[in-house]
């Protein structure tokens, strides 16, 4: 629990800062603290993208998000692609934790969805673990159909929708 | 948020003898078409000045409330042929009879600085005699929708010889913003819309509010942690209170047991969903489910000895019955589709659910064996069915299609008739309908 409440002084500092990434509701009115999971450094602070030990190399260049297909916690190819670049890059900056959370389309009831979330964001875990990533670093949780990214209902943002995103945070300060 | 305590007071106002019934004004709620009983109301009788606008507007809304039901339709008071301008004076029953008005409210408000009486009485025309007796509801101006609502309710009952669900209110969530940024906050509401109050800011997610059996908190998921977990809400004082729940698992999808002592609710750990119970004082939980498939949306039978609840279990989501306690669950949905959201009713002899089917959503209702499976509705996004206090409606989100999809509450009757938006401001979802209010 001492370990939330620290989490929690995090997203109080990052709540200044400028927030860039779709994923983040965190900045602007009725949105601090709109949600813990979204206390990471994806919302575009420290480096550049080409720096590659920077959260915007991981967030931008590895990718810090993977896609599924319809009611599925299955990793495609290229998810695992793109989580093999994730656990390097967490394996060489050891100073950083990260929180992964699971989304779902809006075809699907409440609560299946945040248990289906939820199962995607262990298939990340579970594979980053697979590939050396320490298990106390990664920490799990689904916002179900609550935070969509594309709006419209077509299966063109379904598919955005239908995801895990890792979202980093400073290991230095919550351990 | 306050509850003002309303007296209640029931007094006999008619003394005389009562007369023998010759077939009573009876209307029986059955599947098939009905044809609505006919009802005149006329304006209460003011018994004071300070009552005046009182009496008018707890008049309009007993007939609002018992017309909206569409088991009862009013003859305005354009077709009167006889007024009614005193509480005591005697009936005409022939007037009433000529325009075929077959249930006269007659009702009286007194106002005395902020505290109000309304009496009423309920006149079977046909028989020419007095259906039930006359009774006196007492409260504060402030609360005159309430009196209202309990003069409406007592007619429909005396009429269907069923409870009545319009002294009672609706917990939900409000939502505003767009659907890539919504803003939601717990709100109450008198089952009609009126009195909407705040219980929480929109400072973080919060989803799925349900009301206890009396009414006196609720139980709803909050993610103010940045992980799913339950919060129990007094409603009187807004103190909250989190359930327990480790680092690393997620809480949500919960509702108390029938004497509000316990949760059952979903827990996710390692990518598996299963149903638990805890018990509020102690803090002693239980597993109830055990398999690695997502079991959620638990709902207890009204005895407390059985839970319908959905799982994954054969391959998508289909509804079981287990034992209160867990153990072997027997699959009650067999239909096409996914269903999902199960909610035992009052009665105990329907369960409502979501069902998804070739693109489309409903809102229906099934025996608890899965026969006589019936859907009420169809939509883009129906879900989240709610029962009301005497298990006759259904209220439910609808959300609409696109990028500018919001949500709305409606409500529908389990025959499938009478479907209708709930009239809010701003968006809604996720209702809880609590028990009708003493």
């Amino acid at each position: 629990m001492t370990l939330f409440k620290k989490a929690a002084v995090v997203l109080l500092m990052l709540a200044t800062a400028a927030c860039t990434n779709p994923d983040r509701f965190g900045g602007g009115a009725g949105g601090a603290g709109g949600a813990g999971g979204d206390a990471g450094l994806n919302g575009g602070l420290a480096g550049s993208a080409s720096d590659p030990t920077s959260p915007l190399f991981f967030n931008q260049t590895i990718g810090d998000r993977v896609l599924f297909m319809v009611d599925t916690s299955t990793l495609t190819p290229t998810g695992q692609t793109i989580l093999d670049g994730q656990a390097q890059w967490l394996l060489t900056n050891a100073d950083y934790r990260a929180v992964i959370e699971g989304h779902a389309d809006e075809q699907g009831t409440r609560e299946y969805n945040l248990a289906l979330g939820q199962r995607r964001a262990n298939a990340v875990r579970e594979y980053l673990v697979s590939r050396g990533v320490p298990v106390g670093r990664l920490q799990v949780t689904s916002f179900g159909k609550e935070r969509p990214i594309a709006v419209c209902s077509e299966e063109s943002c379904y598919a955005q929708n239908r995801r895990a995103v890792t979202v980093l945070s400073f290991s230095a300060i919550t351990s | 948020m306050m509850m003002r305590l309303l007296t209640f007071v029931m007094a006999l106002l008619l003394a005389g003898p009562v007369l023998a019934q010759n077939g009573p004004l009876r209307l029986t709620i059955t599947d098939g078409v009905i044809e609505p009983i006919t009802f005149a109301a006329p304006s209460f009788e003011a018994e004071n000045p300070a009552a005046l606008q009182a009496a008018s507007d707890i008049s309009r809304l007993v007939v609002q409330d018992l017309a909206g039901t569409g088991l009862f339709r009013e003859v305005p008071a354009t077709a009167f042929i006889s007024q009614i301008s005193a509480f005591a004076q005697p009936i005409a029953f022939a007037d009433w009879r000529a325009i075929n008005a077959q249930a006269l409210v007659v009702g009286a408000v007194n106002v005395n600085g902020d505290q109000l009486t309304v009496k009423f009485r309920l006149y079977d025309v046909f028989s020419g005699q007095e259906l039930g007796q006359g009774l006196q509801f007492a409260g504060t101006t402030a609360g005159w929708r309430r009196m209202g609502h309990k003069v409406a309710d007592a007619v429909y009952s005396r009429i269907t010889g069923e409870g009545g669900y319009f002294d009672s209110r609706v917990v939900f969530v409000s939502e505003s913003g767009p659907k890539d940024n919504r803003q939601k906050r717990l709100a109450v509401m008198d089952f009609d819309g009126a009195n909407v109050q705040f219980l929480t800011d929109s400072s973080s997610i919060v989803l799925a509010p349900r009301f206890s059996p009396n009414g006196d908190r609720v139980l709803y998921t909050s993610f103010e942690s940045g992980f799913p977990r339950i919060n129990v809400l007094n409603v009187a004082n807004v103190g909250r209170q989190q359930l327990q729940t480790a680092p690393g698992e997620m809480a949500f999808s919960p509702r108390f047991s029938r004497d509000g002592r316990q949760v059952i609710y979903s827990l996710s750990n390692g990518g598996n969903t299963d149903i638990y119970r805890t018990d509020l004082a102690t803090g002693q939980h239980m597993r109830l489910t055990q398999t690695p498939s997502i079991e959620t949306a638990p709902s207890l039978s009204p005895d407390g000895s059985q839970i319908v609840f959905e799982s994954d279990r054969s391959g998508n989501q289909q509804l079981y019955v287990m034992s209160a306690n867990g153990g072997e669950a027997r699959r009650i949905s067999f239909g096409e589709g996914r269903y999902g959201t199960p909610v035992w009713s009052p009665r105990g002899d329907l369960v409502a659910f979501t069902k998804q089917n070739a693109g489309r959503f409903h809102i229906g209702v099934m025996r608890l064996d899965g026969s006589e499976e019936r859907l009420l509705t169809s939509s883009f996004l129906d879900e989240g069915p709610t029962w009301s206090p005497n298990g006759r409606v259904i209220m439910f989100s609808r959300e609409t299609q696109g990028a500018g999809g919001t949500s709305s509450m409606y409500s529908v009757d389990i025959s499938g008739r009478n479907l209708k938006a709930v009239p809010l401001q701003g968006g809604a979802s996720d209702p809880s309908w609590g028990p009708l209010q003493p």
